[in-house]
């Protein structure tokens, strides 16, 4: 799937300043890495600058000309900054925290919403495989199959929520950003979308923002606690959560404050 | 008498009055439009006779129906690539930037303009204009009257369209960012289609002003009782028939005027609710 040298780890996050008001940071020096077919999990009381953080690995924050950013991120060795921000997006696909299936497109439109939108043709046949591998691979094929060509707000919210997965990994991107994919989605919604995380994983590197410490403790290989704008420590999940280094992490998984 | 009992009677007594005096609007319409529908029936809509001599006098609504939709819906086409471009600038392109500020505060401006100002506007710069292209030999007539009428309903429509288009939610937006989009396949793949029905609906919100704007198109339409021969012909539409003929009129021309007015009335609720419901069933 990657022509690349494999180079570890998939995004290495270098220095990285945020600040949506000139001199006020949301993200403050924060260098991070990420590593390949792993869940990282980015945890943090609200406000921390976990989202802001997520947000700037698809340059998200061009989108609104007020957010600088500084620093680097590197994608595979090379500057995101210095990729197309098209080529980057189509690597570095998104899940956002509200489930936003395109209201005026058909189930089968959303999942190959991206080739549409990027105006790249494809055959009918070609189609109709993407959709029904990224269905599957988010295990809604069997709940959609017969209806792909209804609305896609006609289906509940945790099936939206999948198929908004199934759209982001349509392009088979090398990065999946999740930014508390699961947080407006009831339990039942939210072990499936867990379930279909660790499925992924093996396909594809998932960085997860999540304000849910069990859920991060659940399904994460590597985590990273944020405060304040700071990385304050990140590493394996297991180990974080069992010996944080930082009494700012201890104080976070006890619930002293977040 | 407790504060609460006597605050709810206030509120009462005004919303009171405000259904009495339509009503009472209504009925005065209907009740003066009477003795012009007896006399001429139904006919008095399709009818485009206007002839007040005394002993002959007959009258009919079809002339000044005309000049108003025709006028109406010239303003109409005229305004939309207007104010469909500038509001996807100042609501999706450029939106929270200076220019935006800038320019939707000017739309403002332009919307709080009186009519009257317009129309000297179109009778003075617009008109001589027309005249030297030699179209029109004095400048007046539906072009010209649409023309102004167009530019009075700009601001309206962009406005509210803008509106419309800023209220596609963000996430949809940087769901197809994060797809790759680019901003033009954003604007016609996800803001337009989520936003369509309601700039759908302001147009005709707009189109409801244009019918029953008056005074700009009084002065420019050439005020001539007849079905309009061309663009550039005269005409006359149901507004400004009234504001020209209310003073000298008694009788049953005063009737007649009155049912020019009922009409007017019945046509522009239609177009509002129409654009209403729309913007109700989308919203």
């Amino acid at each position: 799937m990657n022509n690349t040298p494999q180079s570890d780890p998939v995004l290495d996050i270098r220095n990285l300043f945020i600040a949506y008001e000139p001199e006020r940071y949301a993200v403050k020096d924060v260098s991070a890495s990420v590593k390949r077919n792993r869940i990282t999990a980015i945890m943090g009381p609200s406000g921390c600058g976990k989202s802001t953080l997520l947000r700037a690995m698809n340059r998200l924050h061009e989108l609104y000309p007020n957010i600088q950013t500084k620093g680097d991120i590197l994608l595979e060795g090379q500057s995101i900054f210095s990729m197309s921000v098209i080529e980057l997006r189509r690597r570095v696909g998104m899940v956002f925290q509200r489930p936003n299936p395109f209201p005026n497109m058909t189930i089968y439109e959303n999942v190959v919403a991206g080739f549409s939108l990027n105006d790249i043709r494809l055959k009918k046949n070609q189609r109709d495989e993407i959709v029904e591998n990224a269905l599957r691979n988010v295990a809604l094929w069997d709940e959609v199959k017969e209806s792909l060509f209804r609305k896609g707000t006609f289906l509940s919210g945790g099936q939206q929520q999948r198929l908004c997965v199934a759209r982001a990994i349509a392009f088979n991107p090398d990065v999946l950003l999740l930014d508390e994919p699961t947080s407006a989605l009831d339990p039942v919604a939210t072990s499936k979308i867990e379930d279909l995380l660790g499925e992924l994983k093996k396909k594809y590197t998932l960085v997860l923002v999540t304000h849910n410490m069990s859920q991060a403790a659940r399904i994460s290989d590597e985590s990273m606690f944020m405060y304040l704008g700071e990385l304050v420590e990140s590493g394996p999940t297991g180990t974080l959560f069992t010996t944080p280094k930082d009494p700012r992490t201890e104080a976070y998984l006890t619930g002293k404050f977040g | 008498m407790s504060g609460d009992r006597i605050t709810k009677a206030l509120l009462f007594i005004s919303s009171l009055t405000i259904l009495l005096l339509s009503t009472g609007i209504v009925i005065s319409l209907f009740g003066g439009a009477i003795p012009a529908f007896r006399e001429f029936g139904l006919g008095f809509i399709f009818s485009s006779a206007w002839n007040p001599t005394a002993g002959n006098e007959e009258y009919g609504a079809m002339s000044f129906i005309a000049g108003t939709v025709i006028t109406s819906l010239l303003a109409l086409i005229i305004c939309i690539p207007m104010a469909f471009t500038t509001s996807l600038f100042i609501a999706e392109y450029y939106r929270g930037t200076r220019t935006s500020g800038i320019l939707r505060s000017l739309i403002d401006l332009l919307a709080g303009i009186p009519s009257i100002v317009y129309g000297f506007w179109g009778f003075y710069a617009l008109r001589p204009l027309l005249v030297s292209t030699g179209l029109s030999d004095q400048g007046f007539g539906v072009f010209t009257a649409s023309l102004v009428l167009a530019i009075m309903i700009v601001p309206y429509a962009t406005s509210l369209s803008a509106e419309i288009i800023s209220m596609v939610p963000a996430e949809l937006k940087e769901a197809a960012y994060s797809l790759g989009a680019t901003r033009r396949e954003v604007i016609f793949s996800v803001v337009i289609p989520s936003a369509r029905s309601g700039i759908i609906a302001s147009f005709i919100l707009a189109l409801g002003r244009a019918l029953g704007e008056t005074m700009a198109v009084t002065m420019l339409i050439g005020n001539a009782n007849v079905i309009p021969k061309g663009l550039f012909a005269p005409g006359n539409t149901m507004a400004s028939v009234i504001a020209n003929q209310f003073g000298e009129a008694s009788g049953l021309k005063m009737s007649a005027l009155i049912a020019v007015g009922l009409l007017l009335f019945l046509i522009t609720a239609l177009v509002n609710y129409l654009g209403k419901l729309i913007i109700k069933r989308f919203a």
